[in-house]
């Protein structure tokens, strides 16, 4: 069981393409950056990188067999950064791609991952719930 | 090259060390269901090998247990019907419409196992004449049947006589969809609502069913089955009332 945590800052979903088809804020850890802004820094995850790390904060990097890239913006010490991923991985399996009315490759319809993310909560998965809870 | 291999035919009958079952398409190994062209000499001797899963059409009817079938693959197909219906139709009206008749069709057969497996080794079949006591088998063995645990709740309406109301406050069939805002009144519980249809003309009861959301906070998947009984059997329950 994942457990609640404040060093959890973001999470991005990008296609095959490299477009950022989810991103949603949680806390206050990071700035707010405009929808333009994350489109491009978005575009730079081409490369097969794991894990970038900053001065403030660190990006985990899930690939997926089929070209998804899940990344999830943490604190510095955050240990659960890859446990998190392949959760939301889950969720993203269940509520996306099993909802008839998602195109692939296209934004994520917000509604789909936040009510399965409200599941995890009543499951007790309070992280996950934050994401829903704190975003803007 | 087609005289080197023996006829299939012959390869069941003449040696039983050749791999007879790779032969033989899956429906002439079947004893009951025999495929026309397949003379009645080559399923006689086929029998199913050890170890070998048999065909679907030999398997036990009343095998439950082993038989269920994985949510998630039927997620994923449920989603490729809804996608392929919805390319096909006009409006959110006519998918539902579409998602029923689709759904009819699986509760004709749902119906008929249903009462084969309930009734078959009962001492005294019986096959439900009122409407209230065929609304509950409804609520609790078909729902156990088609989505392995009871609904949730029945209701009348308060309104109208006609009308009964099955609620499933989590259904299965429709966990992972999320509609989008512009097609906010479509149930994909529609198909669901063909079954209850199905089964309720095949027990005699015939009604209009459709679906409809009817969330609440702690179920945002709430959803109601309302059946919209004809009214002759609302005509005959009356002459039927001790």
């Amino acid at each position: 069981m994942i457990t609640f945590s404040y060093g959890h800052f973001g999470l991005w979903v990008i296609n095959k393409a490299g477009g950022l088809v989810y991103q949603r804020n949680v806390g206050d850890g990071l700035p707010n950056l405009t929808s333009n802004e994350y489109l491009v820094l978005a575009e730079r995850f081409t490369l097969g990188a794991h894990v970038i790390s900053g001065e403030t904060f660190k990006m985990t990097i899930l690939l997926t067999a089929t070209g998804t890239k899940f990344v999830l913006l943490t604190s510095l010490v955050e240990p659960t950064a890859e446990s998190v991923l392949q959760k939301v991985y889950e969720v993203y399996a269940d509520a996306v791609m099993k909802n008839p009315f998602h195109t692939p490759e296209m934004p994520i319809g917000v509604k789909g991952l936040i009510l399965a993310l409200l599941r995890y909560l009543y499951e007790g998965d309070m992280l996950l719930a934050s994401y829903v809870m704190f975003s803007k | 090259m087609a005289f080197a291999q023996p006829h299939p035919r012959f390869s069941v009958l003449s040696a039983s060390s050749l791999s007879s079952a790779e032969h033989l398409s899956p429906g002439s190994s079947s004893a009951r269901f025999s495929v026309p062209s397949a003379p009645s000499i080559n399923t006689a001797v086929s029998t199913p090998k050890p170890g070998l899963r048999p065909n679907i059409y030999d398997r036990s009817l009343n095998k439950t247990r082993a038989s269920e079938v994985s949510a998630p693959a039927f997620a994923f197909l449920f989603s490729e019907i809804v996608q392929y219906t919805q390319k096909r139709v006009s409006g959110i009206n006519d998918l539902e419409r579409r998602l029923n008749t689709l759904g009819y069709r699986v509760g004709t057969r749902v119906f008929e196992l249903m009462a084969w497996r309930n009734e078959a080794a009962a001492k005294a079949p019986k096959r439900e004449t009122r409407f209230l006591p065929a609304l509950m088998s409804i609520h609790t063995q078909l729902w156990r049947a088609v989505f392995g645990k009871p609904a949730d709740a029945i209701e009348k309406s308060v309104e109208n006589a006609d009308e009964y109301m099955i609620i499933d406050n989590d259904p299965s069939i429709t966990r992972y969809i999320s509609v989008p805002r512009d097609m906010s009144s479509l149930s994909c519980s529609s198909f669901t609502a063909g079954i209850v249809e199905a089964v309720l003309d095949g027990l005699g009861f015939p009604a209009r069913v459709t679906a409809h959301n009817t969330p609440t906070d702690q179920f945002p998947g709430r959803t109601t089955i309302l059946i919209k009984l004809e009214k002759s059997v609302l005509d005959r329950e009356e002459a039927l009332k001790p």
